[in-house]
Formats: structure tokens, sequence, C-alpha cells
């Protein structure tokens, strides 16, 4: 076990040691997606009379979903797609003297880490860009941190789902197929709750893991506007996170071994 | 003698392949490896080299059969058997987001090597390999010598028992060949264990105590290089080469050479495996005399695994 620890620390570091190396384009990634999103939503539209100002409220919990539900996903899917089907390179890891749950598990930690720093990125951004027409009211700092925490799991994972599903040359594919309609029909632009006069997608829509993120942060940041229970989003995030999980155990060692 | 270091019972590889096909790539082989032993698999591409050192070494999974090495069998404790061995595999997997040097340095901390022992090795091994001044270069734009030389740097960065040498030299100049076969009988000499493929029959020749021919996923044959070179009769093989490509002459030599065992043909090159070489390649030549063919070449040439591999399977170890 002992042994185990150290291998894993080990990972992490090499982890760490090629992040800092590759800062500005890990900062690019994370970044453009809350800038833009901030801009458009939170300046440009308000201010041409687009949408109303305070869509900004509305706004600000998605942009945050958002930016972690596909930082988390790069994070983990991308440079786990070309190590497993490409480069090879982690054939390395998976040779050293510890078990591929580890492997993995390192792989999740490092796109939640990924997906944590770009949440609190969306903070700065929001207050230099949109902060005329945002009202925010955080009710609570612990709960903000356990959703960054849990959101970012919870993205980690689905990333490690769909980096050992989808082949790197079929990722354009998965956007369009899988993280765009996440988006679209994931609470982002609008509360769940007002999906209530079309009964049967406000149901269909709760499959989705951001649903559950964009409600628990209008739950934290905007309680005026009708939101979910935090404890039920923070419940239907465990769920899903516990049940890519599953799937990821048995996606990666499928992947890994041959 | 001792017990040896690896034994394979029975070990047997399916893939499922697309519309519910199975290639049976391993079909039931056994075989044991000798403390310090270099032991060889010589078989063509696609003779189920590369899924045997994949059993072998945790990264294929075991469809039947067993894997024991140093006690400890590998469908039971992945973890202790990666500790025991390193793997140098066909195709390069060194982590291009690290240099030479730390591609050494983080592999050894994977395995727990202290921090002051793994730099100094990873020096140690760096010169070795002769690949020193480019210690702090990425290996994307490493020849393939040097991505392979590095890899066998990194192979021995946690002092590994077994050394699996997948297909060390394919793709290799002869220089960097050479060079490492030189490096493989160093290691070995050091003392370690090493269980390596080739589709090179000089290649299994030169390096292994013992090599096992393999062909769709089976052993044929397995013992020292100089045993299964006395398989075939007569210890030289005669190699007639004609000024033009000349059918007729085959039959000729089968009807009128005594003591002939086998005949191949190759455009316009006959070869013959004879009881008595010396005196066959006398009647051979008499031979095309009578019947007028011109002669280009004629060689006395001695037997080697290729000609084994033949022997046994019908066809050339490169077809
Ligand atoms: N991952 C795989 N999935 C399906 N078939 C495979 C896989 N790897 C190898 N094979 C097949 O198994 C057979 C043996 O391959 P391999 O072990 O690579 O041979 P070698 O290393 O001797 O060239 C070949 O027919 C090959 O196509
Ligand atoms: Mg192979």
């Amino acid at each position: 076990m002992r042994t185990q620890f150290t291998t894993f620390t080990a990972i992490v570091e090499r982890d760490v040691r090629v992040m800092s190396r590759n800062l500005p384009d890990f900062l690019t990634r994370i970044g453009v997606n809350p800038v833009f999103l901030a801009f458009i939503f939170g300046y440009v539209l308000p201010q041409t009379g687009t949408i109303p100002a305070d869509f900004a409220n509305v706004m600000l919990p998605g942009i945050l979903g958002i930016t972690t539900l596909s930082a988390g996903v790069q994070g983990t899917a991308i440079p786990l797609a070309w190590d497993l089907g490409t480069t090879k390179e982690i054939q390395d890891r998976l040779l050293a003297p510890i078990s591929l749950r580890l492997v993995m598990l390192e792989k999740i930690i490092m796109g939640m880490f990924e997906s944590w720093v770009a949440g609190a990125f969306v903070f700065p951004v929001a207050y230099l860009i949109m902060s005329d027409n945002l009202s925010l009211e955080l009710t609570s700092v612990g709960r903000l941190i356990l959703l960054i925490v849990l959101g970012g799991l919870a993205a980690a994972t689905l990333g490690m789902v769909l980096g050992t599903v989808v082949e790197p040359m079929r990722f354009a594919m998965m956007f369009a197929t899988i993280i765009i309609p996440m988006v679209f029909l994931g609470a982002t632009y609008y509360p769940w709750a007002s999906l209530s006069k079309i009964p049967w997608l406000q149901y269909l829509v709760l499959l989705n893991p951001l649903v559950y993120i964009n409600e628990g942060y209008r739950a934290v940041l905007t309680p005026d506007i009708p939101h979910m229970p935090f404890g039920y989003a923070v419940l239907g995030i465990l769920v899903s996170t516990a049940l890519l999980m599953a799937v990821a155990i048995r996606t990666f060692e499928k992947r890994a071994l041959s | 003698m001792s017990e040896p270091i690896i034994q394979v019972e029975d070990l047997c590889k399916v893939y499922p392949a697309p519309g519910g096909r199975r290639v049976e790539a391993v079909n039931g082989i056994t075989f044991d490896v000798a403390d310090g032993e270099i032991f060889g698999l010589l078989g063509p591409n696609g003779a189920g080299k590369s899924t045997t050192i994949g059993m072998l070494t945790t990264m294929v999974k075991i469809t039947s059969g067993q894997v024991v090495i140093a006690g400890v069998n590998v469908a039971d404790d992945a973890i202790a058997i990666k500790e025991l061995i390193a793997v140098v595999p066909q195709i390069t997997n060194l982590d291009r987001s690290l240099t030479a040097r730390e591609n050494l340095l983080f592999h050894a901390k994977y395995f727990g090597v202290p921090k002051d022992e793994r730099e100094e090795r990873a020096d140690e091994l760096l010169e070795l390999m002769a690949l020193r001044s480019r210690a702090g270069d990425y290996p994307a734009d490493f020849s393939g010598g040097m991505a392979r030389r590095l890899m066998i740097a990194r192979a021995l960065m946690h002092e590994p028992r077994v050394i699996f040498l997948d297909e060390a030299t394919t793709g290799l100049d002869p220089q960097s060949r050479l060079m490492l076969w030189h490096k493989i009988r160093e290691l070995n000499e050091a003392g370690r264990t090493i269980c390596m493929t080739t589709h090179y029959m000089e290649e299994a020749d030169q390096l292994c105590d013992r090599v096992a021919v393999i062909d769709q996923g089976r052993i044929l044959a397995l013992d020292t290089p100089a045993n299964l070179k006395a398989l075939v009769p007569g210890g030289n093989v005669v190699e007639l080469r004609t000024a033009v490509d000349n059918a007729g002459l085959a039959d000729t030599l089968r009807r009128e050479l005594t003591g002939l065992e086998n005949i191949e043909t190759e455009e316009n090159t006959v070869r013959l495996f004879l009881d008595r070489p010396e005196q066959g390649l006398l009647e051979a030549v008499e031979v095309a005399r009578i019947h007028d063919v011109e002669l280009e070449s004629v060689k006395l040439q001695p037997i080697t695994l290729e000609d084994v591999f033949v022997g046994l399977t019908g066809r050339g170890l490169r077809e």
C-alpha cells in the first residue's frame, strides 16, 4: 500500500510538472470560455438591449456550470484519449507498481483540478466584465466550495468515460452530440423550474448532471431566482458521479488492457 | 538446476474481432525461462509474439492458461509482477512531455527509487546508452535507435529481474542494431534474465541461449540455436544461382540427386538440403552441366534459423 501511494504521488507530480510547463496553454484553455460567455451574456447582450440586464443573474450560475464542466471533461478526456489511442505514453504508468484504478483516479483528479481552477477563474472575470448587470447574494462560501469541488469531480469522471469510449478522431462528433446537448438541456440559460411548462422535458433533463451543477450554483448565488433545493442538487451530482465512476472503471480497464 | 524464473503453461489468448469473429492469437503455448537466460521468441509478423509478451507483462488479459514469474502468478498479483519486470515495447511509448532524463527519473520515481539513487543511475544509463549529450532533449526528435536505447535505459532504472524486449531492433539501421545487441549481451552478463521477441533469425541465433520458434500462436520447436539448426539435415545448404529463371532445373535435380531431403526455389536460385552437402554440390553442378543449364554461382552455406523455420512451416519468416 505504501508503495502504491508513492507511485500515485509520483504520477501526480509528473502531471503537475507537465501542466506547469504548459501554463500559458492551460490558462488559455480554461480562460476563453468564461471570458466570452461573460462578455456576450453579461455585457454585450444586456448593453444592446437584446436581453434584460438582470439576465446576467440567470446566466452566471450557467457560466460557472459550463466552464467547470467543460474544463473537467476536456482536462481528462482529451489527454487520455491521445494517450490510450495514439501515443501509448500512459503505458509507462500502467506498468508502474500501482493498480489500474489508481492510475484512472489520478487522471480524474487532474481533470477535477482543472475544473476547480476554471471555476475559481469565473469570479474575477464576472466581476470585471459583467458586474454592472450582476446582483449576487452569496448565501454560503462553504456550499459554493462544495459545489465547485463536487461539480469538478462529476465533470472529470464524465471526461474519463468519454475519453475511454470515444476515439480522438471522433471528438468533434462527441462535442456535437453529447456536450452541446448537455449544455442546452442543462438549465444553463434558464432555471430548471421554468421547464415546468414542458413537464416531459423537465423530467428528462434530470438525467443530465449539468442540471444539478447549475441549479446548485443558483441556490448558492442567486437564491431569489427559482432553483432546486441545494440538497437535491448535491444529491444529483453525487448520484451521477457514482454512476459515471462505475462506468469509467469498466471502460478504462477495457482500454488499458487488451 | 534452479527453479525457472518464468513458467508459462498452456497459455491462450483469444481476441474478440469485429463481426463476432474470434482471433486466436496465442494457442496453448508452454515454456520455461531459466534465471539468467536470454530467451527468444522467433516468428513472423502476426505469430503472436507481442500478445505473449503482453500476457507475461500484465498488459494483455489472459484467456486461459497461466504465467508464473519468480513464484508470483500474473493473474493473482499484477502489482508484484510489475515490480519484478521491465518492458521495452515494440512501439515507442516514451513520455513526450518529459525530457530524456526526466523520462528516466520519473520512471524510477514511479517505482519508489530514492532520489540520490535515481539521479545517479539516470546519468550512468544515459552514458551507457550513448545518450548523455541528449539528456535534456525531448524524445519526439529522437531517431528510432535513440528512442529504443532510451526505452532500454528506462527499463533498467528500477533494476528489474526480468527484461522483456519486443522486437527491440526492428526498423533500426545495421549499426544501431549491432550496438543494441552488444548492450543486450552486457545486461545479460550483468545477471539479468532477458525474454525477447524477434523476426530476425540472425538476432535469435546470435543472442539467444534458447529460442522458441513460434507461428500462428503455437510453439513449433524450442531449443538452443545449435540444436534447432541440427533439425535440418546436412549442416550446410547448397545454393545454385542460374543466369536466367530456370524452373526445370529444380525438377531435374529432384529426379537425379541422391540424398536430397528438401529443395526450395525462388526466382533463379535453388536451395538444396542434402544428407551430404559437399558431395551433393559436385553432383548438382554435374547435373546442370549435362542439361546445359548455365550457372551463375554455386555456394555452400551454413544452415540458418530461417531454414529451420522454412523446414517447420514450409514458409519463410518474412512472407
Ligand atoms: N488488440 C488486438 N485485437 C485484436 N486482434 C489482435 C490484437 N492484437 C493482436 N491481434 C492479432 O493477434 C495476432 C497476433 O498478433 P501479435 O501478437 O501482435 O503478433 P506478433 O507480435 O508476433 O507480430 C495477429 O493476428 C493480430 O492481428
Ligand atoms: Mg509484435
